[in-house]
């Protein structure tokens, strides 16, 4: 690299000690370092630890090592198999619709003139944008009996519908903030596919069905995969919108899902003895699928194409 | 598609029909906070001041709203000023130095991006109160802002690899610092993604739910996503209150998202809630 030995000379580093050398990079680093450190790997740590130890409301401040106890007591627990089956319906239930509304919105909003396209998908994105809270206030008001609620008048059946079909409803208010996700990404992928495919397809007489089946899903493989695993992964310890809408009832653990359960067990104050140590076990299920899936996307998404060296380096 | 399909139209029409639920929750909101009662999308009474009361005294025994309206605004402007600055910072060195640990830093980004931070909530309850941080602003904002890091440097690095390494290179002879470098040079040239990064993080704040919910328990440091929730879960009866608190709190996310909307479809492209 000319310009790398130009500049050496110029600023006079040749071969600097270790210390100097690296002092930049340090301090650009530093802050960014720190926070990750105690937000995100001291977390993970501490999850890990306190889910070996007896912590509670009651031995917040001296909790004592019990080993796997937390976590044979919660094999043991009746509504564990309950709570399990819960988490699985709602991953998969919503993933489909996610994926599944993603891709129709994608296919078919870039097969109409671009403008309206583009305010389809503005509207697509509202639910993402709204605050969760506000989001599901909304969702709380449609749902009501008559003659306030719309699904209720519409329907002719008044209900809470929330009350009465709490899956269908959770599983409709993620999948309405999820399928923005696959529909953006899906657009773009689109976007980007070569003109020319879709002329060679034309001149060879391909109906719509045969272009989008031969020419653009064989090219969506790679963007599918991707949503598919990235929502997987956020699904299964998401639970914000299951505990504003039924906080995991209603009833005995109609709609708890596992990090629902984790938290609640953790952090709830519905149950006055706080079974702290617990739910960090719970999470520590969690936390190590969590670490385990993200390595092994960065293998399957092609790490190294990623973290190509810095193109120029000067130090 | 470049080749539209013959009938199109129908296809608008379609894609009009499911959208249909979204714009009637919106109009909802928006028609129940104004009038006094509304059955389904029908107001069957005026429009109603008494749903405004929040706003000029505190309603059943909470703070008066500018109390959570205060703390959600410092609350999200300093996320975004930390995320913003802190990320920029590590993503300009990842991006134009060489360090021993560089891959396996750029690597550790990359698996926090994808990994579920909000499985960590019940650890950082417990290291904040260790730290003293707990029930105090300070604290949910660090939070905050650090979950929200691995997006900001993965973003942030995209733009500075895409900076033409020349005009560097030539600051670099004459002479400059690093440092001087970065706020001088590198910074003013990658605005778009300044922009993005920091709307997004407002958005994304001002939104926030959980870590506020869980990490301040005193009504003097709530944030107008727990005073929303705390109408959510009491009266059932008086949804025009609850609706106009929410359309209060959801006001300036739609002001930003029509102002920050071209900056920001490329993160939301690149995904973070799921």
């Amino acid at each position: 690299m000319a310009y790398q030995a130009v500049a050496e000379e110029r600023v006079g580093v040749r071969p600097r000690r270790a210390v100097g050398r690296y002092a930049a990079p340090a301090l650009f680093l530093l802050p960014a370092t720190v926070l990750i450190l105690l937000f995100f790997v001291l977390p993970v740590l501490t999850t890990l630890v306190l889910s070996l130890t007896d912590i509670s409301t009651v031995t917040f401040r001296q909790p004592k090592w019990v080993g796997v106890q937390n976590y044979r007591e919660l094999l043991g627990d009746p509504f564990i198999g309950k709570i399990f089956l819960n988490t699985g319906r709602y991953v998969v239930l919503t993933l489909l619709f996610n994926v599944g509304i993603g891709l129709a919105l994608a296919l078919l909003s870039t097969s109409i003139p671009a403008r309206f396209g583009n305010q389809i998908r503005a509207l697509w994105l509202l639910p993402r944008i709204l605050p969760p809270v506000a989001y599901v206030l909304i969702w709380h008001g449609l749902t009501r009996e008559a003659p306030f609620g719309l699904v209720s008048n519409v329907l002719g059946v008044s209900r809470n519908w929330i009350t009465a079909e709490p899956w269908s409803v959770i599983i409709l208010a993620n999948g309405l903030v999820g399928a923005s996700f696959g529909m953006l990404i899906f657009t773009s992928a689109i976007r980007s596919i070569p003109q020319d495919l879709f002329y060679a397809a034309a001149v060879d007489g391909a109906t719509t069905t045969q272009t989008v089946r031969r020419v653009v899903l064989p090219m969506l493989r790679w963007p599918i995969l991707f949503v598919t695993a990235y929502q997987t992964l956020s699904l299964l310890t998401s639970f914000e919108y299951i505990l504003l809408l039924t906080q995991g009832g209603p009833g005995f653990y109609t709609t708890t899902v596992w990090a629902l359960h984790a938290y609640q067990l953790a952090l709830s104050n519905y149950f006055g003895n706080v079974q702290f140590a617990l739910g960090a076990a719970m999470a520590a299920v969690l936390v190590v699928i969590g670490i385990a899936v993200s390595v092994l996307y960065l293998r399957v998404f092609n790490f190294k194409a990623l973290v190509a060296e810095p193109k120029v380096e000067v130090n | 598609m470049p080749l539209l399909p013959p009938r199109w139209r129908l296809v608008l029409a379609v894609l009009l029909l499911v959208s249909i639920p979204i714009a009637a929750g919106v109009v909802w909101m928006g028609l129940t906070g104004i009038f006094d009662r509304v059955h389904g999308l029908v107001p069957v009474r005026p429009p109603s001041l008494d749903n405004w009361r929040f706003i000029w005294e505190g309603v059943g025994g909470r703070p008066p709203v500018h109390v959570p309206l205060l703390n959600s605004f410092v609350f999200a402007v300093v996320v975004a000023v930390i995320e913003v600055f802190v990320a920029s910072m590590a993503a300009y060195a990842i991006s134009r130095m060489s360090f021993p640990g560089r891959r396996f830093y750029l690597g550790l980004v990359l698996v926090l991006h994808a990994f579920p931070a909000v499985s960590l909530i019940i650890a950082i309850f417990y290291i904040l109160r260790v730290m003293g941080l707990f029930d105090t602003l300070t604290g949910v904002i660090l939070v905050k802002a650090s979950l929200g890091l691995p997006l900001g440097i993965w973003l942030m690095k995209g733009f500075f690899d895409n900076l033409s390494w020349e005009m560097e290179m030539a600051a670099l002879v004459d002479g400059m610092s690093r440092w001087t470098l970065f706020w001088k040079i590198a910074m003013p040239l990658v605005r778009p993604g300044l922009l993005a990064l920091g709307t997004f993080s407002l958005l994304s704040a001002w939104g926030e739910f959980i870590l506020p919910f869980t990490l301040i328990v005193s009504s003097n440091k709530a944030l107008m996503s727990s005073y929303l929730q705390s109408f959510l879960t009491e009266a059932f009866t008086d949804f025009g209150i609850v609706a106009a608190v929410g359309l209060f709190y959801t006001l300036p996310v739609v002001a930003l998202y029509l102002l920050g909307q071209r900056y920001l479809l490329n993160i939301y492209g690149g995904g973070v809630k799921g």
